[in-house]
């Protein structure tokens, strides 16, 4: 797709109903963006525990399939709460999104993240033993979150 | 307190910090990023707490283990928070939303305090169990929900709808953010 075909869906996007209607608002977008905020810190705590116990910091008796298990519905409910307050932030500020490199960095790694987690991370936690490659797992996951969440804050400052 | 306040701002550091390009949008997302360590990890201690999560393990080892990170990341994100305050004192310290934010962080640690002396008292009767009294179970909640409202009214401070460079606002406003207001200039544009 050629880039400016992008900047005409990225046009289409910021001119839907839901774009316009929390430009409209002075309220709404900061309301959404704490929702956010409180997503982020739920999808955080997940993250935390599960990547930590990869790492061998924390619940080093328990096991490591033991605090995926326990944590993953709670990363579920996180990122869940991040994408329905994510999309509507999104759309009100679609134009200035597509120019804004942080926003670039922060959707690849959001995918790369997500794809990692749910196809890499927890499979693995699951089954292997490998200490090695579990703590390589856990710092892999670890980072591609952190770069999510600070370059999503940078969004704000471009 | 305005006069420490306006000494604050006008200590280099303080300039330094407003006017740098960089060094405060990176202390706003390690501020972020605190945030998530802190809120997420209180999040499953409280999870434990009601009963939803890592109950194999009872109570206490479940606190043992996550807490030091939770009081960690509370450490940083107020290291950071204060660095974010100290740059903008005047502006942040008359927002009406920097105001509410730490009455409830003074509401929210005394629930914590609350919360953990009766813990410390009592947890060994019901540790193991599944049954936590009910307050204990309220205070847990009440914790998350406070938090919750801290980082609501934390995003607030942002945003300058009550601030004292716009007026006219209420009495009211102006006296919760102890705004100086000379109304004689706003009188005589009645007219206008």
């Amino acid at each position: 797709m050629e880039s400016n075909q992008i900047l005409e869906i990225i046009y289409i996007l910021e001119d839907s109903f839901i774009g316009e209607y929390v430009r409209s608002s002075l309220w709404l977008f900061p309301v959404i963006q704490s929702f956010h905020l409180i997503g982020l810190g739920i999808l955080g705590g997940s993250v935390v525990l599960g990547d930590f116990r990869l790492l061998g910091i924390l619940f080093r008796s328990e096991s490591v399939s033991y605090v995926i298990l326990q944590t993953k519905l709670w990363f579920n409910i996180g990122l869940f709460t991040l994408v329905i307050t994510g999309v509507p932030l999104f759309l009100s500020e679609a134009v200035k999104c597509y120019y804004s490199r942080a926003f670039w960095i922060k959707i690849s790694c959001l995918i790369l993240g997500v794809i990692f987690v749910y196809f890499v991370r927890n499979p693995t936690a699951l089954k292997s033993r490998n200490n090695f490659l579990l703590k390589f797992i856990g710092s892999v996951s670890f980072s591609l979150w952190v770069v999510t969440a600070a370059s999503g804050r940078w969004i704000g400052f471009s | 307190m305005m006069e420490f306040i306006e000494w604050l701002a006008s200590t280099s550091s303080s300039v330094a910090l407003r006017e740098s390009l960089y060094l405060y949008p990176w202390i706003e997302s390690a501020h972020v990023l605190f945030i998530a360590i802190f809120f997420g990890t209180l999040l499953f201690v409280d999870l434990r707490l009601s009963g939803y999560v890592f109950k194999e393990l009872s109570i206490t080892e479940m606190n043992k283990k996550v807490l030091p990170l939770t009081i960690i990341g509370f450490i940083l994100m107020c290291l950071t928070g204060f660095l974010l305050f100290y740059a903008i004192p005047i502006r942040n310290y008359q927002n009406l939303f920097f105001r509410i934010k730490i009455i409830l962080m003074i509401i929210a640690g005394l629930n914590a305090y609350y919360f953990h002396r009766t813990m410390n008292r009592e947890s060994k009767t019901w540790d193991k169990d599944s049954h936590i009294p009910f307050v204990m179970k309220f205070s847990a909640v009440s914790s998350l929900l406070l938090w919750s409202l801290v980082i609501i009214s934390g995003r607030m401070i942002a945003y300058n709808w009550f601030d004292c460079d716009r007026q006219p606002q209420s009495e009211i406003i102006n006296f919760l953010t102890s705004c100086i207001v000379e109304t004689e200039l706003y009188e005589s544009l009645d007219g206008i």
